[in-house]
């Protein structure tokens, strides 16, 4: 409804002590700082971002393992796949960085959005942040939030250079990528939890109960 | 929901002496309190930080009209829309319609606080849909029909006993027959539950933490993952949200991130950190076609520029309330509306009206704590000082205290006067006591003496020692 839009925006303004919009001087100052948005304070985080994001992620109850090329993927996933006994059947995201992973010829590997009962999801970063421990997904065709929801396990590849220190460059890096916003942005920082019982913690309240993240060197 | 904030008193009397209320509260204090300690001592910047949020925020509400529009621009051109609501009415309107349009049965959401201010579900329900509360503290308490008593653990006040039984009773017809007595078998038959009803929701609708003028984005923070399922899998996503969460860009939305959580449960960050943008893009496998913001007012604009205006920078992170002795004491319940602890005292008072929750401003101690850790540094106490002032100028304060502020204000004014009753009630006072030092009842102080003693005082007045030693001083 346009009038009631009018009715707030008249009422903000008269608080303001103002009778209509911003003067344009201000007006672009402020669209200036909508534009290039600068950081504010970054919190100091140590001189090692790899060592920081494995330290971070594993105090959330996060699962990490180190592997030397993107090839050694589908020795984690089914050592996951055995440890937690789910099964064959692996959901892998349509991301062409995942092309190419040997996948044992028992799995049953399907490529594709996840559906209620996907036990097992694998899925590609856009970046991770050390500062927090967080992966951060991008939505899109080759990404597909489901998979970062649905599962019990949720299993995330990470390359060594995906890792920045502060969440702020991770805004950095999407601006001179050229990403724009896509539907969703995930940060994902461990398993899923409540503390709604009594304040006891327990994972795997509605998203994945393990989140595993296979680390990458470049 | 109706606010019941009018009997402040009744109900809190009742929360004090009800036994598993009591222990629920003291998880409060083992676990958020303890957990924000740690998290902030482990962070220098905090301070720092906390300045820089709390400058964040003032920036934009100086802005606000500004920031709005910067924002719904955004959202529009991502293929969104924005509808603006300036009573709870307005938004439950807002809310129903897109739903009857969607042509919706079951509606999934997320945790949301500006849900329970307009009482969203309770509309859903008369008009015919199905509400689900996805939150587990929230799917609690709509269970048990009770509002939430704490802002981010709405079901803080239950114990696991009382979860059994309501999931037994309310299970029991999706095949759930046994009952299941610990943390881990309860959590687990909620969530599978609730996966149905996720899987099956056409709309979902969720709350926002922040709203990002820049891009036109909504951002919730959630450990469950249950407000992803809502704004993911349904066919439609509304968002309801004050118009005071509106921030310039993901920058600030960074900076104010690293307060909240910290503030809130002591963690560093939320397990999920979702930014949404606009509904699914042309080669999106899954999300929702339509994206709807409902910005809602209610009072809000009235706060702003006033000296409300402070209240207008909260976050929702509760550590207010945390850390009140009077909501540890007595929990949210007996608040009466949405919003408890400190900021509730001050919010529904301006909100629903001061005549409705005229106990609220005045069930408070001002020892500061509130204040002390608002991550934005919000003068409640202040604050809550000044709706009293208003109680007494609009004649909205009982006969009782009335007629003592006005009498001691009379002897406050002729100090003379003042000291020589002073005087003379001490030692009338330390007569009665009779060497007892004590009294176990007293006129007008019965609220005090049926708990504990009231000291009698020794001697002579204080006025009159300091004098006394004064003089004393002054011969050496």
């Amino acid at each position: 409804m346009s009038d009631t839009r009018e009715l707030v925006l008249t009422n903000i303004r008269a608080a303001l002590n103002r009778e209509g919009p911003l003067p344009d001087s201000v007006a672009k100052s402020l669209q200036g700082r909508l534009t290039r948005p600068r950081p504010n304070l970054k919190p100091a985080i140590g001189a090692d971002p790899i060592a920081h994001f494995i330290d971070k992620l594993q105090s959330v109850s996060g699962k990490l393992t180190r592997v030397a090329s993107i090839d050694k993927v589908a020795d984690v996933v089914a050592g996951h796949l055995q440890s937690f006994h789910l099964g064959d059947a692996i959901v892998v995201a349509p991301d062409p960085r995942l092309d190419g992973i040997p996948w044992s010829n028992r799995l049953r590997v399907e490529r594709r959005a996840a559906v209620g009962d996907d036990r097992l999801t694998v899925t590609g970063a856009y970046a991770a942040v050390a500062e927090t421990g967080s992966v951060v997904l991008l939505s899109g065709a080759e990404s597909p939030t489901t998979l970062n929801f649905l599962p019990d396990d949720h299993l995330v590849v990470v390359r060594e250079s995906q890792i920045v220190a502060h969440i702020e460059d991770v805004w950095a890096r999407m601006r001179s990528d050229k990403r724009v916003m896509p539907r969703t942005v995930n940060f994902i920082t461990g398993p899923s939890k409540t503390a709604d019982v009594e304040q006891t913690i327990q994972e795997g309240a509605h998203g994945p109960r393990r989140l595993h993240v296979i680390l990458v060197a470049d | 929901m109706k606010s019941t904030a009018s009997q402040f008193k009744k109900s809190a009397g009742m929360a004090l002496v009800n036994p598993d209320l009591q222990r629920a509260m003291g998880f409060i204090r083992g676990g958020f309190v303890k957990n924000r300690q740690a998290a902030l001592a482990r962070l220098p910047e905090f301070d720092e930080l906390r300045r820089s949020a709390r400058g964040i925020k003032e920036h934009t509400l100086q802005n606000l009209d500004f920031y709005l529009e910067a924002f719904e621009k955004r959202v529009q051109a991502n293929g969104g829309h924005v509808h603006w609501a300036s009573t709870p009415e307005d938004a439950r309107n807002i809310v129903v319609g897109i739903c009857k349009r969607a042509g919706a049965k079951r509606v999934t959401k997320g945790k949301s606080m500006v849900g329970e201010e307009i009482a969203i579900n309770e509309a859903l329900e008369s008009a015919g849909f199905e509400p689900v509360e996805t939150d587990l503290g929230e799917y609690i308490i709509q269970l048990a029909k009770e509002p939430p008593s704490h802002i981010i653990a709405p079901a803080v006040h239950k114990t696991k006993n009382q979860i059994t039984e309501l999931f037994h009773e309310h299970h029991v017809r999706y095949g759930y027959t046994e009952r299941q007595t610990d943390v881990p078998a309860l959590v687990d038959e909620a969530r599978k539950v609730l996966r149905e009803k996720f899987l099956s929701a056409e709309v979902g609708i969720t709350g926002a933490n922040f709203l990002v003028a820049e891009t036109g984005s909504t951002v919730i923070v959630t450990n469950e993952g249950n407000g992803d399922l809502t704004n993911t899998l349904p066919r439609v996503h509304i968002v309801t949200a004050g118009i005071e969460k509106v921030v310039p860009t993901r920058e600030d939305v960074s900076t104010l991130l690293r307060v909240l959580a910290r503030s809130a449960t002591g963690q560093e960050m939320s397990v999920y950190t979702t930014f949404s943008t606009g509904p699914r893009r042309k080669d999106d496998l899954d999300g929702p076609s339509e994206f709807h913001v409902v910005l809602l007012d209610n009072g809000r604009s009235q706060m702003l520029g006033n000296e409300f205006h402070e209240m207008l920078r909260c976050i929702r992170c509760g550590a207010c309330m945390n850390h009140c002795p009077v909501y540890q004491g007595i929990g949210g319940h007996a608040y009466g509306w949405v919003y408890v602890g400190p900021m509730g005292s001050v919010l529904t008072p301006l909100m629903v009206g001061l005549d409705q929750a005229g106990d609220l401003p005045n069930a408070c101690t001002l020892n500061g704590r509130c204040q002390e850790v608002c991550p934005m540094g919000i003068g409640l106490p202040g604050m809550l000082r000044q709706l009293r002032r208003r109680q007494f100028q609009n004649r909205q304060s009982s006969r009782t205290s009335r007629t003592a502020l006005a009498a001691w204000s009379f002897f406050a004014r002729r100090p003379r006067l003042y000291r020589r009753v002073m005087g003379a009630a001490v030692v009338s006072l330390a007569w009665l006591a009779r060497g007892r030092g004590r009294f176990r009842h007293m006129l007008l102080a019965g609220g005090w003496t049926s708990v504990r003693d009231l000291p009698a005082p020794q001697g002579s007045s204080f006025q009159n020692q300091w004098r006394k030693r004064r003089q004393a001083g002054s011969h050496e």
